[in-house]
């Protein structure tokens, strides 16, 4: 309002500026632009941020497949005959691998495609080999499929997926190793005749690690859950606690020396960094307590350590922001000091204490570091269970993920990771939604 | 402290419940980031193709792995660590002192160490005795011990091409750091002739680490981190040239070009044949107290080592790995579980 007024009025003026307030004014409007700056800067990069991570990682979220008739036979798969599961069990993936590439074979020549140069390594390694994995599990879940026809529906190798995401071209795989122009002809020839697609890919959400040869089928399934179980721990341990221990420290807690201690020791347990906090886990809780490694238990324990100062400071804040006049009330009207603190200042510290255990889970969902020395930067590949038991499975993190695909060879796996942190980031994004939304409707009882 | 003192109890409670839940029943591998992929891709076959669950396996290092491996028997102790050097005697004593008294040592095969630089750069064929003069903190020049005076390669040999030094490394917790200083800078000192000079100016010992020491004037950069680092640091400084595993090269053809040494190209077949001077033998080692007590711990050592698997024709092959040659020595050693010789 008053800017308004001050503008409006400096033309028609009659007032002189002496130098003084000349002097005032440009500094102000110095100042207002220096405000103005850092907030460009901080948006530009930001906007620089989210372009390089959402241009290499949007790719993760789409997948090419190719959709051929697999000829199960019989005579490969179950030469027993009887169809019994332990029989079928002894074919392994190469064998299914072979069934594949008949396959692939077949429709090559059934649809009439000519490619010059094809060479066998081109062919055979079209078709990615979880795809191998995955027929076989298939047939295992029904052996009844064997000596049918069915059609299947396959992942391609990682570098013709690139191909149609951009990351592959005609001239960097002539240069390549792992594929060739042929190998992209051939795609492209089957593409024509609408049998492989690239399409959205839920997989990428559901499916666990892959090892390097097949990044894939690579996927954040079991980061999420491990993220999730771990979050889990955090909420149920730390919550409580920090919440307890700050309102003791506030309300009831004597002021004397030994608080004083206790408050500078949370302060500065809040600054110790995180890797500080995953050499204390892997003595505490693995090898003092003897909880496996690589559990979400013992990450969710670390985290809720490192969580704990950030908490408690955060409480404590919103505790103190209640004016004394509402406890001071309470106890008029003969509250105890318990009632008065459960009934009225915890109520309206609520949204203080919200805020503070999100930052404070938001921030534990993205560490990695103190995680690396309890064995949670792991390759693991079978997903833990559902809790309680599942918390000593082991699993991996979302930013362990990240790491980890950031080191792979492959550059396929460098749009995984970015992959991840687009998931990481939606995460982060709705929790500090909800918190901000908690606060608003909380808020409003004032 | 309070909160510390809080979680400890709670801990304690979890710890109860802890010891009721069911053994481990997935065997737990940590090492090398070298034999890493290797080893995820094990896991993963083995995981698809037998009733086991999938091994969770751990980056970190040779020396984290084995420093690992070392801290015990019992469940939660690893049962596998991968090394891509073998165990030295002190970590032998570690193991010993904690209790793990039977190792076995397996070879999984030879791994290439390369040099390669940027796609668009100059060709580079180089020798032994280049990178020792290139890198080295002090050279032989006219006879004289003189503080490396190199600032491009034609300087050091008239058909290298002139092109600034700068040369990225691995640093000292890499096992390939071992490698490379005695496989590419000792041998070059010796080739060079500067070793001799070296021996007569400063004795025997001094003139041995005088042939090891790196020039520190920011000509060669050690990188803690992985291959993609590596491969980072070149796509932004394109006249650098890279030290990398063959299995990282060879997933990077369409980025970095190899260079020669002493005029062999590397590949899984030079290297085979033994003609590819730089490659080391990469090992994982087994507990062999735990087997009988982890699922599957023997199955997964001997399908690791099976012929379908780290033979010639196998993936790990396909990925890189030089095959071993004496494969069925190892595979006999497995099934025997051979231990390690006090």
């Amino acid at each position: 309002m008053s800017d308004a007024t001050f503008s409006g009025g400096q033309k028609a003026s009659l007032l002189v500026a002496d130098p003084h307030t000349r002097k005032r004014n440009a500094a102000e409007s110095r100042f207002r632009g220096y405000g103005l700056a850092a907030i460009i800067v901080s948006m530009v990069m930001l906007v620089v941020l989210l372009f390089t991570i959402l241009t290499g990682g949007l790719g993760a979220f789409r997948q090419t497949y190719l959709e051929i008739p697999v000829t199960l036979d019989a005579a490969q798969l179950d030469k027993s005959g009887t169809r019994d599961p332990e029989a079928i069990k002894k074919v392994l993936t190469l064998t299914y691998g072979k069934i594949l590439q008949q396959a692939l074979d077949k429709a090559i020549a059934d649809k009439g495609i000519q490619v010059a140069d094809l060479s066998d390594k081109d062919r055979a390694g079209l078709i990615s080999k979880e795809a191998s994995a995955q027929l076989r599990n298939r047939v295992l879940a029904d052996p009844e499929l064997i000596g049918q026809t069915v059609e299947t529906r396959v992942l391609v190798n990682g570098r013709v997926d690139g191909y149609y995401k951009g990351r592959v071209s005609m001239e960097s795989a002539a240069r390549d190793g792992n594929t060739s122009p042929a190998q992209l002809q051939l795609a492209d020839a089957l593409k024509a005749q609408g049998m492989l697609a690239t399409t959205w890919n839920w997989s990428f959400l559901t499916m666990p690690d892959s090892s390097d040869q097949r990044p894939e089928s690579a996927g954040v399934g079991i980061a999420i859950l491990g993220s999730l179980y771990m979050m889990l721990v955090v909420l149920v341990l730390s919550v409580p606690i920090g919440v307890a221990a700050s309102i003791y420290l506030e309300e009831f807690a004597p002021k004397n020396r030994w608080t004083d201690i206790i408050e500078v020791n949370i302060s500065n347990l809040a600054a110790v960094p995180s890797i500080v906090f995953g050499i204390l886990g892997l003595a505490a809780f693995i090898n003092f307590a003897g909880l496996p490694q690589s559990a979400p238990i013992v990450g969710g324990l670390v985290l809720t350590l490192m969580t704990l100062p950030t908490i408690i400071i955060a409480t404590r804040a919103a505790l103190k922001a209640v004016p004394p006049s509402i406890r001071d009330a309470a106890l008029g009207v003969g509250a105890s000091r318990m009632q008065s603190v459960f009934h009225h200042v915890l109520p309206l510290a609520l949204p203080g204490i919200l805020t503070g255990t999100i930052i404070g889970l938001a921030q534990a969902l993205g560490e990695t570091a103190p995680l690396l020395l309890i064995g949670m930067v792991a390759f693991v590949k079978n997903f833990p269970a559902a809790p309680p038991d599942g918390l000593f499975d082991p699993a991996s993190a979302l930013p362990v993920q990240v790491f980890n695909w950031t080191q792979r060879a492959d550059p396929a796996f460098m749009e995984r990771a970015s992959g991840a942190i687009i998931v990481l980031l939606v995460f982060l994004l709705c929790m500090n939604l909800l918190a901000i939304f908690l606060r608003r409707k909380f808020e409003r009882r004032w | 402290m309070k909160p510390a003192q809080l979680s400890v109890s709670a801990l304690a409670v979890i710890a109860a419940t802890a010891s009721v839940a069911s053994a481990r029943d997935q065997i737990q591998v940590a090492g090398s980031s070298t034999v890493l992929p290797y080893s995820t891709i094990v896991a993963e076959a083995f995981g698809e193709n037998t009733d086991f669950p999938t091994p969770v396996v751990e980056s970190g290092g040779s020396s984290a792995g084995l420093k690992k491996f070392c801290e015990g028997v019992g469940e939660n102790t690893i049962d596998i660590a991968n090394s891509s050097r073998p165990i030295k005697d002190s970590e032998k004593e570690a193991c010993k002192a904690a209790g793990v008294t039977d190792i076995m040592e397996v070879r999984i095969g030879y791994d290439g160490i390369v040099f390669a630089s940027d796609i668009a750069g100059n060709d580079f064929q180089f020798t032994a005795a280049d990178w020792f003069n290139a890198l080295a903190a002090e050279v032989v020049k006219d006879g004289k011990v003189v503080a490396n005076p190199y600032t491009k390669w034609s300087e050091i040999r008239a058909d290298l091409p002139e092109q600034e030094i700068l040369a990225f490394v691995p640093g000292t917790k890499h096992g390939t750091r071992e490698v490379f200083e005695e496989k590419v800078i000792a041998a070059g000192c010796k080739e060079s002739g500067a070793a001799e000079v070296f021996a007569k100016e400063k004795g025997e010992e001094d003139g041995e680490s005088a042939c090891m020491a790196l020039r520190t004037d920011g000509k060669s950069v050690d990188i803690d981190g992985d291959y993609t680092e590596t491969l980072a640091r070149i796509q932004s400084a394109k006249n650098g040239i890279g030290v990398f595993g063959l299995s990282f090269y060879e997933n990077n053809t369409d980025k970095l070009k190899v260079a020669t040494i002493g005029g062999i190209t590397p590949s899984t077949e030079t290297i085979a044949k033994g003609e590819y001077p730089v490659s080391r033998p990469l090992f994982f080692y087994v507990k062999k107290q735990h087997i009988g007590e982890i699922q599957g711990l023997k199955e997964f050592a001997e399908f690791f080592v099976s012929d379908e698997i780290a033979g010639p024709e196998g993936p790990l092959a396909a990925y890189g790995l030089v095959a071993d040659p004496e494969l069925a020595t190892v595979q006999k050693a497995v099934a025997d579980e051979v231990t390690m010789a006090e």
